[in-house]
C-alpha cells in the first residue's frame, strides 16, 4: 500500500493507482475529458492537471496518469490548478466551441470569454475514438496522421477502412460530434452563443439533452428579433 | 506493382514492430517513396495494423506517399538562409513551378521541397538540385537553377574524371579556412579536418589536390568506415544533405576558396566526390 495526501486527507491505496482514480475515491472531483473507463489513461486533453509536492518543486501533472507515489503531497483545486484548467477550457472553445462537453465544463469553471482567436474545428485529438476502436473494439481502423498542426484523426489513405465494423463507438465517445449545438438553421454547426461575452445559460441548472442548452439562445433571440419578433 | 522487394526486406527486418522505421527506409530507397501497396502488404505479412505503419509513415518528414519527380529541388529555410531572404527563393520556386513546397509538379519533373539546414551556412542561401549546391542563390535566379536542372546538371563521372588540380577550402559552418600549409600531401597544404570514427578521434590531412584521394591521419583509417567529419576551427559537423551516388553515405560539403563547393564522400575509401564550382554560372 502507498500512504499519499491528497488536500491534507491521508489515503493508502494500492501500487499502481492513479492520483485521478484514488482523489475520486476520497470524493475530490477532478475534471476530465480524454478520460474514460476501460481505456487506456492518455493525458491528452491535460483537465485533469493537479499540482504535486510544494514550495519551489511544485507542478502541474496531468492525474489521469500520474501514479501514487509514498508522501507525496496533491492538491486538486490550488489556484494555480483552476488557472491552468481555465486556460485549457478556453484553448478548447477556441479550437472546438460547438462540443456540449466543452461547453458544460466551461461553464461549471466559470469560464466565460476565451481570449484566443475562434476557429470552428471539430476535433480537438482527445484520442478517445483512437483508444475506443483499438482497445474495447479490437479493430484499430482509425488512428492519428500527420503531425504537428496536421494532426488528423482517420482511417488510413482517407479510404473506407476494410477493419471498421461501423459500430460508432467512436461517434458514441467523441467529445466534439455528439451533442452540438446546431442554432435554429440545422447546416450551421455552431451558434457561437457558447463563445459569447457571457453566456446567458450559466444560471440554468439542468442542461438535460436538449440540443440547445442556451435558454434564451443569444443567436436564436437574434435571428427572432431580425425577423421581426 | 511488383512487391516481391517488399517481401524479401520484411524477412530481413523479421517483423518487428521495433524494425518498422528501418523497414519504411529500406523501402523508400527502394522505390523512391511508400506505394500504398505496400503499406497494406507490410499489414497483411507482420501482423501490424494498417493504421500504426500509415501513422508512422505520415508522422516522419522524411517519409513520402507520393512518388518523387526527376529532379529533386531543396531550399534551405534554416536560420542563416532564413535571414537571407531564402523564404522568397522558395516562394520563387512555388510559382515558377506552380506548385506548393512538399509536391511534385504534375509532369513528374519537380519536386520542391524545403529543408531546415544543408551544413552549408556561410553560403547562404543555399538551393540544392539533385546533390548539386547552389550558393548565395536570390530570388531573380530561380529561372536559370530550374533552366540548368532541365538541361541536366553536368554529373562529374567519377570513373573518368581526370581533372587535377588545387583547391583552397573552408569550412562551410564558420568560413574559417581549413587549409594546412605546414603539412604537406601531395607537396600541397592539406586540408585538416577532425574526424571520428567508432571510438576515435583524431586529425586527418586530406590532399587539396582535386583529383587525388591521398590522405594522411593520426589513426589508420579502416577501409568502408563512415566517418563523421568536423571542424576544427568552429566543432561543428560537416556534413550536408545529400548521400553519395556511389555508397549512399553521407556526403561532406567545403566551401571552395572562390566560390562553389566540393563534397566527397564520408565513407573511406569511396571516391564518390561532386564539384560546383560557383554555383550557377
Amino acid at each position: 500500500m502507498i500512504n499519499l495526501t491528497i488536500n491534507g486527507l491521508k489515503i493508502s491505496v494500492e501500487e499502481g493507482t492513479t492520483i485521478l482514480e484514488a482523489s475520486t475515491f476520497l470524493g475530490f472531483p477532478i475534471p476530465t475529458l480524454c478520460n474514460m473507463e476501460g481505456l487506456s489513461p492518455y493525458g491528452a486533453c491535460r483537465l485533469c492537471v493537479v499540482e504535486i509536492e510544494e514550495g519551489t518543486n511544485a507542478k502541474l501533472v496531468t492525474s489521469c496518469t500520474y501514479l501514487a507515489e509514498e508522501g507525496l503531497k496533491v492538491k486538486t483545486a490550488s489556484s494555480r490548478v483552476i488557472k491552468a484548467r481555465k486556460m485549457i477550457l478556453e484553448l478548447m472553445l477556441a479550437s472546438c466551441p460547438q462540443s456540449k462537453i466543452i461547453q458544460d465544463l466551461a461553464s461549471t469553471h466559470e469560464v466565460r470569454q476565451q481570449r484566443f482567436k475562434q476557429e470552428y474545428e471539430d476535433c480537438i485529438l482527445c484520442g478517445l475514438c483512437v483508444r475506443m476502436c483499438e482497445e474495447q473494439m479490437m479493430a484499430k481502423a482509425i488512428g492519428f496522421r500527420g503531425r504537428g498542426e496536421n494532426r488528423t484523426v482517420g482511417s488510413p489513405f482517407d479510404s473506407k477502412s476494410e477493419v471498421c465494423r461501423l459500430c460508432g463507438g467512436c461517434m458514441y465517445v467523441c467529445p466534439a460530434c455528439q451533442l452540438r449545438c446546431t442554432y435554429n438553421e440545422p447546416e450551421k454547426a455552431i451558434c457561437g452563443g457558447c463563445a459569447n461575452l457571457s453566456p446567458p445559460c450559466i444560471e440554468k441548472e439542468k442542461f438535460d439533452d436538449m440540443m440547445c442548452y442556451m435558454e434564451p439562445c443569444v443567436s436564436c433571440e437574434i435571428e427572432k428579433f431580425n425577423n421581426g419578433g | 506493382m511488383d512487391l516481391s522487394p517488399v517481401a524479401d526486406l520484411i524477412i530481413k527486418h523479421n517483423k518487428e514492430r521495433g524494425k518498422l522505421i528501418s523497414l519504411l527506409e529500406d523501402i523508400q530507397d527502394k522505390y523512391g517513396y511508400l506505394p500504398d501497396s505496400a503499406l497494406k502488404y507490410i499489414s497483411e505479412n507482420t501482423g501490424q495494423s494498417l493504421v500504426d505503419i500509415y501513422g508512422v509513415a505520415t508522422f516522419y518528414k522524411s517519409f513520402r506517399l507520393k512518388p518523387v519527380g526527376k529532379h529533386n529541388i531543396s531550399v534551405c529555410l534554416g536560420t542563416a538562409c532564413h535571414v537571407r531572404e531564402a523564404p522568397y527563393i522558395s516562394e520563387e520556386f512555388e510559382r515558377q513551378l506552380g506548385i506548393k513546397a512538399g509536391e511534385t509538379t504534375p509532369d513528374k519533373l519537380f519536386t520542391l521541397e524545403t529543408v531546415a539546414c544543408l551544413g552549408a551556412c556561410a553560403l547562404g542561401p543555399i538551393v540544392v538540385v539533385d546533390g548539386h549546391y547552389f550558393s548565395n542563390v536570390k530570388a531573380t535566379d530561380v529561372k536559370k537553377i530550374l533552366k540548368k536542372a532541365r538541361e541536366g546538371i553536368e554529373k562529374v563521372k567519377i570513373k573518368t574524371d581526370k581533372r587535377v588540380f588545387p583547391v583552397g577550402v573552408s569550412c562551410p559552418r564558420c568560413n574559417h579556412s581549413l587549409m594546412n600549409p605546414s603539412h604537406l600531401v601531395d607537396g600541397y597544404p592539406s586540408i585538416r579536418v577532425t574526424v571520428s570514427f567508432k571510438n576515435k578521434h583524431g586529425w586527418l590531412a586530406l590532399s587539396s589536390l582535386y583529383g587525388s584521394y591521398a590522405v594522411d591521419s593520426e589513426y589508420k583509417i579502416p577501409e568502408d568506415t563512415i566517418i563523421n567529419f568536423f571542424c576544427p576551427h568552429c566543432h561543428s559537423e560537416l556534413i550536408g544533405g545529400t548521400d553519395c551516388v556511389e555508397c549512399d553515405a553521407p556526403m561532406i560539403p567545403m566551401i571552395v576558396r572562390g566560390g562553389g563547393i566540393v563534397q566527397i564522400c564520408s565513407r573511406r575509401g569511396c571516391k564518390g566526390h561532386m564539384l560546383d564550382l560557383s554555383g550557377i554560372e
